[in-house]
């Protein structure tokens, strides 16, 4: 084995020029693969982590029949004491937004308002992390005139020309609000300019009347949650008078949440390597080719080594190991490059973005996965040419010129 | 034990070849009977066949017809791979245009063959080493074949040759791309092989050469000339 391997090895070496272009062809193919897999698993990983971080025993209902704002559908006070009463369910509160205009100093802008309840119910927006005042402070319970701002509304450009401070004054909808706290940093645009006010105050301001846009339930210790989101579907049926599977509410488990990102996710990685995929495929045309022509070239050697003592099985693995050689080398030069390639789009991800929203990951898998399939595809394409290697007569081998 | 002496023998053998429609008579109702320790020289004018009998006695070539025997086995009816084990460990094979690995070193060039038997590593580089010395290559072990002299090269092929020890040399034209002085070196050293017990045949078109060996065989038109 290792004899047939120092020969492999020494063919390659000897038409160095050729052997490079052949890799090219594997070592694009797999950085391209590799580099993708990393960053859509470690963007999988830092979206699995937050769900995780927000908490598992947390459930949101909504209105409408499947996920999304936009619904002619609603959900009311009565819906909340429904739920409030539902077995498993320790804690529920509501949320209601919109968007609005708003106005700072002379700046006339629109922004998402989100109505955030004030008393201990809000708890569960502190469990989930983002929903906290960095400076300053929370909303009190009570209080009906007091914001809560997003963290780019703090900064000079970051939605007004002007940055807003703590104790200024905000005018949303012709209501004059103060500034209390300032929200820390969640990390995406969207997110972060966005303003938080009494629940009392944004119904009326919002003209939302006895309506509600969203409830977090909080499960009780012991429950899981999946079980606890089919006692409140029963519930609310009945509350509402509805029939199975024609529902206007829906409920979201963050477990179900996961579950749908990471199918749409795994579709869309998985069409981005399978178009990497195809450039491997080409990869591994290359190789047959070169081996073809190496075949014909080092006829005479074949006959040759046919004539000391070689047997067929000797040719073909000789073959056979210089193509799979091709391949395991550009496989193991692709990584190389993959890993680059992930690490650069990591870093200038955080510098855009100036906050580390992902991580390039590398597991073992991978590195092993594309090690082993650079040599199945090295060798696969050299199994043609390695067989019609092994079958030339020792004597036509011999007087080919 | 008559039987042992013989080495090669061939009973009726013929060789045929097609081209397109046509068949051609390589060699016809060949009989040979070559004993152990012989140097033939085999000769005639080009197409009579030489290389045909080269080629059917170092087991690289099926007859199409009749017996060959190699050291008392009828090789007709062996799997190329049963073929190769006999080639690499009966035969020693010296060819015109020397057919040295052009990668490898001369050293690595005469442990190839053994790369194909079971035997170690230790062992191989030894026997190399020494066989490289009797042909007074001791110097050039790591040298390439393309930084070799003609007669340097066709040393190492000879070298590569006897690394298994085969009972028989078969030496196709090995002078032929020789100047006389070098080919007169390399014919003394298959004539000292000779003498060390070693069947050597020759195929040569050099009459002067051929003088040298025991026995010459003659072949005109794929048979040979009595």
């Amino acid at each position: 084995m290792k004899d047939y391997f120092f020969l492999a090895f020494n063919n390659l070496k000897r038409r160095k020029l050729r052997s490079w272009l052949t890799m090219l062809g594997i070592f694009i193919g797999i950085a391209a693969v590799v580099a993708l897999i990393s960053l859509g698993q470690g963007l999988q990983d830092y979206i699995t982590e937050q769900f995780e971080m927000m908490g598992a025993n947390k459930l949101i209902v909504m209105p409408g029949r499947g996920m999304g704002m936009m619904t002619a559908d609603k959900l009311t006070s009565k819906d909340l004491n429904v739920i409030e009463k539902t077995k498993g369910v320790d804690m529920a509160t509501a949320v209601v937004y919109s968007v609005s205009l708003i106005k700072f100093k002379d700046e006339v802008k629109s922004i998402f308002v989100i109505g955030l309840p004030t008393d201990k119910t809000a708890d569960i927006f502190k469990e989930m992390g983002g929903f906290e005042a960095e400076k300053g402070r929370d909303l009190k319970e009570g209080e009906r005139d007091k914001v809560v701002i997003g963290y780019l509304l703090a900064k000079d450009n970051g939605f007004f020309e002007k940055a807003v401070s703590l104790r200024d004054k905000l005018v949303i909808k012709e209501k004059e609000f103060r500034v209390v706290g300032i929200m820390k940093q969640i990390g995406n645009p969207g997110d972060d300019s966005q303003v938080y006010i009494p629940i009392d105050t944004a119904k009326e301001i919002l003209d939302k009347k006895d309506e509600i846009d969203a409830v977090y339930v909080q499960t009780k210790d012991g429950f899981v949650p999946e079980q606890v989101a089919e006692n409140l579907e029963k519930q609310l049926r009945k509350s509402r008078n509805e029939k199975e599977g024609e529902e206007t509410f829906n409920i979201q488990t963050f477990e179900k949440l996961l579950e749908t990102f990471q199918k749409v996710f795994s579709v869309v990685q998985g069409v981005l390597v399978g178009i990497a995929a195809i450039s491997l495929l080409v990869g591994g045309v290359g190789i047959m080719n070169t081996m073809y022509t190496a075949v014909l070239e080092r006829t005479k050697e074949i006959g040759t080594m046919k004539a000391v003592g070689a047997k067929n099985s000797d040719i073909l693995l000789i073959f056979l190991f210089e193509s799979g050689l091709l391949g395991l080398i550009g496989g193991l030069i692709g990584i190389v490059i993959g890993v680059g390639l992930g690490k650069g789009a990591e870093y200038i991800a955080r510098m855009a973005l100036g906050v580390s929203l992902f991580r390039a990951s590398f597991p073992l898998w991978l590195i092993f996965g594309a090690l082993v399939f650079s040599f199945v595809i090295g060798s696969a394409s050299g199994i043609l040419p390695a067989i019609q290697a092994a079958k030339l007569k020792p004597v036509d081998a011999l007087r080919y010129e | 034990m008559a039987e042992t002496q013989e080495i090669i023998k061939l009973e009726n053998a013929h060789k045929d070849y097609r081209m397109g429609e046509s068949v051609i008579h390589a060699v016809e109702s060949i009989d040979l009977n070559i004993k152990k320790g012989d140097f033939i020289a085999i000769v005639g004018p080009s197409g009579s066949g030489k290389s045909t009998i080269m080629n059917l006695v170092g087991a690289l070539d099926l007859a199409s017809k009749g017996d060959i025997f190699l050291d008392g086995q009828n090789i007709e009816n062996l799997s190329e791979s049963e073929l190769a084990q006999i080639r690499g460990r009966k035969v020693g094979f010296i060819f015109q245009t020397f057919n040295l690995i052009p990668t490898l070193t001369a050293l690595e060039n005469v442990m190839l063959p053994m790369m194909f038997q079971d035997i170690g590593r230790e062992e191989r580089r030894e026997r190399a080493e020494k066989l490289l010395k009797d042909v007074g290559l001791e110097k050039r072990t790591n040298h390439l074949p393309a930084e070799l002299s003609g007669g340097e090269r066709q040393r190492v092929a000879i070298a590569r040759a006897l690394v298994n020890n085969p009972e028989v040399i078969l030496a196709d034209e090995p002078t032929g791309n020789l100047d006389t002085k070098t080919g007169r070196q390399v014919l003394e050293i298959l004539k000292n092989l000779n003498k060390q017990g070693k069947t050597v045949i020759m195929v040569t078109h050099d009459l002067e050469m051929a003088r040298e060996a025991k026995h010459i065989i003659r072949l005109r038109d794929g048979k040979i000339e009595k």
